[in-house]
């Protein structure tokens, strides 16, 4: 079978799923069209950018966390952050832990805040592989020499 | 899928580097010239540098100075630009009205909210 139509399918069938499954939303389409011949790695970019954000974010929530006195405004500000780069991108369910997080910090409740933690890595860990595979069969795509259509 | 290059330009006032590079590939895609600051201070050393733009892209929840206290002082100082405030935060969004401002959009930004914003920005400037 052509390698190429082969690659498309999965390609199509895995961003399909990301949408269907609610990982990503409308927010991610947009992105993937202010993508063009001159700016033909801006979504990339804009992810990993993402990740780093992300990843520095979740390590400071997790020192904050593990304070004797926890500072929740502190902790309520990096979780604001993440809500919002993760609905800057369209990582929906990222965004979604993000508001019961917020509402643990203004009660100051420590166990609700370390459960939010433990969510929201998971979510932002789940989307992360998630993209990594779409960005892996695109190179591929690219690579056997086919594209793929920008929405 | 570009248009022209039109003579509108743009201030944008995030202190998010996500946002920024959103923000500023969207005016792009539309044909405005923008330029990116990290927060209020920022957008008012630009200004006070003789630089003037159309529209000013502002966000609210900023370090230094915020988007309601820059807002503010710009209209102090005179700027008639368009300032359409760009937040999350809907608790403040009368507070951030009142400081001066002619639009209000949730974030996150898209193509068809800024288009919305542009047809407010007066065309004989």
């Amino acid at each position: 079978m052509d390698v190429v139509v082969q690659l498309q399918r999965q390609l199509t069938d895995h961003t399909a799923s990301l949408f269907h499954e609610g990982f990503l939303n409308e927010q991610f389409n947009q992105l993937q069209q202010l993508q063009d011949e001159s700016n033909p790695d801006f979504v990339v970019e804009v992810v990993s950018l993402f990740f780093e954000d992300s990843e520095r974010l979740l390590n400071e929530l997790a020192k904050a966390l593990e304070q004797q006195a926890v500072d929740y405004k502190k902790v309520d500000a990096h979780v604001h952050q993440l809500k919002g780069s993760s609905s800057s991108i369209g990582a929906q369910r990222v965004q979604a832990v993000c508001i019961p997080f917020r509402n643990f910090c203004e009660e100051q409740n420590i166990e609700g805040c370390l459960k939010c933690l433990q969510q929201v890595k998971h979510e932002y860990s789940l989307v992360k592989n998630k993209l990594e595979t779409l960005f892996k069969l695109e190179q591929q795509l690219i690579a056997a020499g086919g594209s793929f259509p920008t929405l | 899928m570009l248009e022209p290059p039109t003579k509108i330009t743009a201030l944008v006032v995030d202190d998010d580097t996500i946002n920024q590079m959103i923000h500023h590939r969207l005016l792009d895609n539309l044909g405005i010239r923008n330029q990116v600051v990290r927060n209020g201070k920022e957008a008012i050393d630009v200004h006070c540098s003789g630089k003037n733009f159309d529209l000013i892209l502002m966000d609210m929840e900023m370090p230094v100075m915020n988007g309601i206290e820059a807002t503010r002082k710009l209209r102090a100082m005179g700027i008639r630009s368009m300032i359409a405030g760009v937040s999350t935060n809907t608790r403040e969004r009368e507070n951030f009205m009142k400081a001066g401002l002619d639009d209000y959009q949730e974030k996150p930004l898209t193509t068809s909210k800024l288009v919305s914003i542009l047809h407010k920005v007066h065309k004989d400037g």
